[in-house]
Parts: C-alpha cells; structure tokens; sequence
C-alpha cells in the first residue's frame, strides 16, 4: 500500500516534470529571445504553443502537494520546515509566472512584465532541482528543522537545480520544433532545433559532471543511479539522443514523445535510485506514510481522477492539437 | 520566550507575550491571503453559473447582446480564475511553510478533502480552457456545454475545501494515539458535524458574490446614462441569480447559527459576546468587550440571543467564563468576532431589503424599480457583499481562536519555528498587493476596450471562421 501511494505520489511528480517542465523551458527561450523586435516571432510561436493549458499543466503541483501532505505528513512537515527558502523562492517564481499567463490574455505586456515572466522560468526549476538535491543527498532531517542554507546550498542541489533547467529548456525547445514545423516555419523550426541541440549538449555535460559530484556528495544515489536504475538513465540519454536525431526527419508527435521519454526517465531514475526511502537514506516510505485508510482513500481519489481528469485533458489537449481552441484578442 | 530580560524592570508580560514570536506575522499573512483569495473564489466557482445562463438565452432565442455578454464575462472569469490559481496556490505553500505542524500532525486526516478538491480543481482549469479558447473554433452547443463541468466542479471544489475548514472546527474521523493520528475514516472526516452548515452557507455565499459584483458594474454604467439593453441584461441576469439565493442564505445562515451554538459554544459565547454563563441573554448589536470582560456600548435587546439560539428567552447559552483560562480568547479578540458578525448579519439583511425591492418592481412591471435610488444601491451591492463575506470568514477563523484544530492544536503550537516569517510576511504582501492592483488595471482595460467597440462593428463569437487563420508570422498586434 505505501508503495503504491509512493508511486501515485511519483506520478505527479513525473507529470510536473514533463508538463511543467516544458511551460518553463518555453519561459526560458522567452529570457533568451533577445529584444523587442529580434525576439518577436519565437515569442509569438511560444504564446501559442503554451497558452490554453497553462492552469492544466500546473495542477500537478497542487497534486504533488496536497499527496504529499496526505500521504506522508512527517515528511512535508519536515521538508517545509528544513527547505523553505528554495521553496518560497520556487513559489515566487510560479507566482510571477502565474500572473503573468493570466494578466497576459488581455493586456499589452511591458518589457519588464515579460522580463519578471520569464526569469521567474528559470528561477522556478531551478530551486525545485535544489529541493530534490537537498531531498536526495540525505539533508532533511526526519523531524525537520534542517539547516536552512546548507540543506540547498551544496553540490547534489546545485547539480539537480541546473539540470532541471537544462532539461526543461531542452524539452521546450524540442516541443518549439515540433510546434514550427506543424505551422510550416521552416526558419523558426531551425531556430528551436538548435537550441534543443545546444540545451541538449548542456544536459549531456551536466550529467556527466553530475557522475562525479554525486560520487563525492550523494554517494548511495550514485551507486543506485548506476545500479537498478541503471536502465532507466540508459532509455533517457537514448530517447533524448533520439529525439535529436529525428528533430529533422520524424512526425513531431513521435519527436515530442521521445523527449518527453527522455525526462520522464531521468525524472523516474531519481525515484527508483531514492527507493525505498523518502528522505535521503534515513526515512524509509514505510515510516513516513500515514495510516491506511488515508492511503486507500487518496488511492481511491487517484483513480477517480484517472478516470474524470485523464479524458478530460485528452480532450483538451486533442481541440488544442486541432487549432479548435484559439486566443483571440477581444 | 524570555520574559524577564535586562531592560524589563521584571515585570511579567501579559499572557499574549507567550505566544512565539513566528505567530503574529504567520496568522496575519494567512489572513492576508485567504482575504484575498475568498474575492476570488465567488467568480470561479459561480461566474461560469451566470456566464451560461447568458450563453443559453443567446444560443436559444439567438440573443446578440446576451452572447457577447457571455464572451466577455468567461474572459473575465477566466482572468479572475487564473489569478485565484495563483493566491491558491500561495495558499497551499503557506499551509506547509507557515504551519507545518498543522500538516505534519493532522495531514493523514486533514489532507484528504484537499486530494478531492485537487481532482475538481484540475477538471475547473481543464474546461475553463476549453470554454474560453472554444468560443469562435466550437459550435455553438457543444461550446455551451463544455461550460458545465466548470459549474459542477466548482461546486465539488468549494464543497471539498470547505470540508477540510469544517473538520477544523469540529474535527472527527479519526483517533489520536500518542498524538499520532490512527483510524481515519476518511468519510467521517469530509463529512464532519459542521461540513453541510458550512459548505452550503459558503457555496450560497458565492453565488451572492458574484450575482451582486457583476450586476454592480452593470448599474454603475446605467447610472451613467449607458442604459441599453445590453447593460440592463448584463445587470439582470446575475442580479436575479444573487437576489434569489438571498433569502435561501438568510434561513441557511440562521441555521448554521443555531448550530455553533449547540456544537461550538465557545465559539458562540464570542459571536453573542456572552461574558457569564446564564438564560435571558440580550442580543447586543455592535458595542465591545472590554479589557475586563464587561461587555460596553451597543444596544441591548433583551432576551434577543437567547430566543434566537433556542426559541425561548430561558435558553441557557455559555459564556466565555465558562472556557479554561488559558484557551479563553482575548477580549478584543471575542469583540472582533462579535463585531464581524453583526457586520455580516447587516450587510445580509441590507441585501435582502434590495433583493425584494426588485422582486417588488419586478412583479409590478416587469422592470427595474423606478426609484431613483435603486441603482445607486445596487451599484454598492457587490462590495456589501464582499464586505459580507469577508466578516463571516473572520468570524469562522478568528472565532476560532486560540485553536487551529479545535480541542488538538493550538494556534501556537502549529506555527512554524523557522525562518524570518516577517520577512515573508512582507514579501507576501507586496505581492498580493501588486497583483490586487494589476488584476484590477486589466480589468479597466478591458472595459475600455469594450466600451470602444461599442459603436463600431463588434466581433461576435460562432462567427464565420476567418479565412487567413492564424498564421504565426502575422502581425498580431493588440
């Protein structure tokens, strides 16, 4: 029970990586679109591409949160209580970010309203990759009240909040190419591809570097991360490679699921080598987890959101897909 | 705490002076921010109500004006959903940083409403964006029914929500073994003893808002000469809808009284301002507590709570002597309760008489109220509304008080020991401030941008598509 309850928890987490992950990896090219006039056209294909499903993709925050709090109480008390400065700092950033979809339907936005947009894109991950680095290389404690600075500020944080924003760009980027090329533009699809290549490349050297720094900083997720999750960093730098290979050729359907793979796997990586435990490698999921009936009942409200919530956005996403939903200046 | 320090000559500080230091900044940026959100919250869960009811006479009689009603108001919905998603968002953050030992200890339990409400909340923000981004690609029944779920989920969203407030006033559902939390019945926690008083009380609430906050920007405009029939549609249909469900939350709010009186009665001791323990209680309208525990000013009816909570002038309610010393509120807390209260109770009873004061023209002629008078007080009567149900919330929370969880937790107890909460405080402020302040420049640009449509030719949705479509590349300057 607690296992499944761990992987409906994980699920969310995966989700937010890939749903998420891709809305702030557009913020990121937004940040780097350069000015007003040079950065027009990317920023239009990007406002399209993202609009509709901004609220959607970012429930699963709120659903990461609310299984967490649920299901395993003494570990977001004491992931809150140690992790809080990242995390009011990620918070603020969804915040700009969030605003900033919402104000942006109707009003003319100013450079600087997009420029606090669009940072809050690369603040945002990279403080959720420092929680996960602080949460896998053993520094929350248990009961809390972890060291306010270290907890975030060391090696595996530093390394886990500098992929997720390479990653998240590379997943924007890969998404931008598919996005061009269904609107046949052939110049804006070699813009984003090679940007997908360079954020790719970015990814690629990280992760190496990362071999050594989890050597040294987090020294049971290393051996994990080579051990049983062996297969699923292996099936990530595939897909990823993959992805990049076939920017060119491939329908973009199969070029968006490849990289979508490809975080999903290095995101599900971090899980399997975190297994069994919650907390670095002192909480274990077991001891962490709430009473059975709270258990049952969030796996009971999982599935009835698999079964209103998954159709739902399959219906979203398919009138997104076939231009039926349209912003329209009013 | 130190109570005794160099510089304070010895003297023991006054029980308040107990509380962590974290308390006052943490309370009040809960409070900040649930103020602000509960604004919101009306226009997600029952705009999309008013909106549909516009949508259906536009696509039935193919009504002109009601159908850009209907466009215009699921804009400003969806702009007021999004901001909601981001102070709730807030919200769920500062559940966890401000009070983890709220989560921590009682999350098993506590949790498990919010689990629903995230599945209604995801199901809202799905169709909301269907609906908006529907309205020129989708035909036009199928668009109106897209709009549905949204009206379902909010009902759903704000029942689960509140359940989880309810179970705080009257927690159930589970046990505490060595303060752990053991045996949940998560039914038992939804449907705690004050979830339907309280939900239904809320959901009423919502529609009240709504009803009055849009049909007041229809009358402002009215009074300012623009009375066509698009602004005296725009002001009728949600008038109606909040002017209908006023008498309904008049008896349901009577009813939720009588039920903090048999359920939470230190909570009614400070909502009738009850000092003693005794039958033949006044009613006292407005008026304090003062530092002593005397109740001052105000105007006494004699007998009045009593009759009220229990139909007979020898109803014995309990009074704040009757609470422990040391979880008894603070006399100016128990006043602002009171206060709360009798604003909440004055504003609702000030929305009734306007209520029935268009039901009278209404039933008469078939028209507004001709007074000269009814549109100046419609206009204001979404901030009375406001007004209203910020003063009921107080009332719920700050009546509360010293508990977070009544009877297990104290306020005190669940705050958070780390960081500089001030700091955050701060910082939470400006932020809600500057969104406050941009959400409402938006909207004045909308209405600008409308109202210069106005004469001119305006773009109707279920229109013939446009032939170009919309080619990336194409200027799309606003």
């Amino acid at each position: 029970m607690t296992n499944l309850i761990a992987v409906v928890l994980f699920v969310g987490v995966l989700f937010y990586a890939v749903f998420g992950g891709a809305d702030f990896g557009a913020g990121f090219w937004d940040l780097t679109a350069g000015g007003a006039e040079r950065g027009r056209r990317p920023r239009e294909l990007i406002d399209h591409s993202l609009g509709p499903v901004w609220e959607a993709n970012h429930v699963w925050l709120i659903y990461c949160l609310v299984v967490l709090w649920s299901a395993f109480p003494r570990a977001f008390a004491a992931i809150m209580t140690t992790l809080y400065v990242p995390l009011g700092l990620a918070a603020l950033g969804i915040i700009l970010r969030g605003s900033g979809f919402a104000f942006r339907k109707v009003a003319v936005r100013t450079s600087e309203q997009r420029l606090a947009g669009a940072a809050s894109s690369v603040i945002t991950p990279f403080f959720f990759g420092a929680v996960a680095g602080g949460i896998a290389s053993g520094r929350v404690p248990a009961a809390g009240g972890g060291d306010p600075l270290r907890s975030w500020l060391n090696p595996t944080s530093a390394l886990g909040g500098a992929l997720a924003v390479v990653v998240c760009a590379y997943l924007a980027a890969v998404f931008l190419t598919a996005e061009a090329r269904m609107r046949e533009v052939a110049d804006l699809e070699a813009y984003f591809r090679r940007r997908a290549l360079l954020a790719a490349g970015a990814a690629g050297i990280l992760a190496l570097g990362g071999i050594a720094i989890l050597d040294q900083d987090a020294n049971r997720l290393f051996h994990r991360l080579i051990g049983p999750a062996l297969p699923l960093v292996i099936v990530s730098a595939l897909g990823g490679a993959a992805a990049l290979v076939l920017l060119r050729q491939a329908a973009p359907r199969i070029v968006r699921v490849l990289a979508v793979v490809a975080v999903a796997a290095l995101v599900g990586g971090w899980g399997v080598a975190q297994y069994p435990f919650l907390l670095g490698n002192h909480l274990r999921i077991a001891q962490a987890a709430a009473p059975n009936a709270t258990l049952i009942a969030l796996t009971v409200v999982f599935g009835a959101a698999v079964l209103l919530v998954v159709p739902s956005l399959a219906l979203l996403y398919r009138l997104q897909q076939r231009g039926q939903l349209e912003e329209r200046a009013s | 705490m130190t109570v005794t320090s160099p510089g304070s000559w010895g003297v023991a500080l006054p029980a308040a002076a107990a509380d962590p230091s974290q308390l006052l900044p943490a309370r009040e940026q809960m409070a900040f921010t649930l103020g602000f959100h509960i604004i919101l919250v009306p226009f997600g869960v029952a705009f999309t109500f008013i909106t549909l009811l516009a949508n259906y006479r536009a696509v039935r009689h193919g009504d002109r004006d009601a159908l850009l009603l209907a466009e215009r108001w699921s804009r400003v919905a969806a702009l007021l959903f999004a901001v909601g998603a981001v102070s709730g968002t807030m919200l769920s953050f500062e559940l966890g940083l401000l009070w983890p030992r709220l989560m921590g200890r009682f999350g098993a339990a506590y949790g498990i409403p919010f689990a629903i409400e995230g599945i209604f909340f995801f199901l809202e923000a799905i169709f909301t964006a269907i609906y908006i981004f529907g309205w020129r690609r989708l035909p036009p029944w199928p668009h109106f029914w897209t709009g549905v779920p949204v009206v379902l989920a909010g009902i759903g969203g704000t029942l689960s929500v509140v359940a989880a407030n309810s179970w705080m006033n009257q927690p159930g559902g589970f046990r505490l073994v060595n303060g752990q939390v053991v045996g949940v019945r998560p039914l038992a926690v939804i449907f705690n003893r004050a979830f339907w008083y309280e939900s239904i009380h809320m959901l009423l609430a919502a529609y009240i808002v709504a009803g009055f906050l849009v049909a007041g920007v229809y009358a402002a405009g009215m009074l300012k000469g623009r009375r066509d029939r698009y602004h005296r549609l725009g002001f009728v249909i949600p008038f109606v809808v909040a002017a209908v469900v006023m008498p309904a939350q008049i008896f349901v709010g009577d009813v939720v009284a009588r039920q903090v009186f048999h359920n939470e009665p230190a909570k009614f001791a400070g909502v009738e301002m009850v000092p003693r323990t005794a039958d033949h209680v006044p009613e006292t309208l407005l008026g304090i507590l003062s530092s002593d525990g005397r109740v001052r000013y105000g105007v006494r009816i004699p007998s009045g709570a009593s009759l009220l909570a229990g139909f007979s002038p020898s109803t014995r309610i309990k009074g704040l002597e009757a609470i422990p010393a040391e979880v008894r509120p603070r006399p100016e807390l128990v006043s602002i309760v009171h206060l709360s209260f009798d604003v909440m109770v004055g504003t609702a009873f000030l929305l009734l008489g306007l209520s029935l004061w268009f039901a009278l023209g209404w039933w008469r002629r078939r028209g507004l109220p001709r007074s000269r008078l009814f549109l100046p007080c419609a206009s204001v009567s979404g901030l009375l509304a406001v007004v209203c149900l910020e003063t009921g919330w107080v009332v719920t929370e700050v009546g509360r008080q010293p508990w977070t969880v009544v009877g297990l937790l104290l306020t005190r107890d669940a705050v958070t020991t780390s960081g500089n909460v001030w700091l955050f405080f701060s910082g939470t402020l400006a932020i809600l401030l500057s969104i406050g302040v941009i959400t409402v420049v938006v909207l004045r640009v909308l209405r600008r941008r409308w109202r210069a449509l106005a004469g001119g030719e305006v773009q109707v949705p279920y229109g013939p598509e446009r032939p170009d479509g919309p080619a990336i590349g194409e200027a799309r300057r606003r």
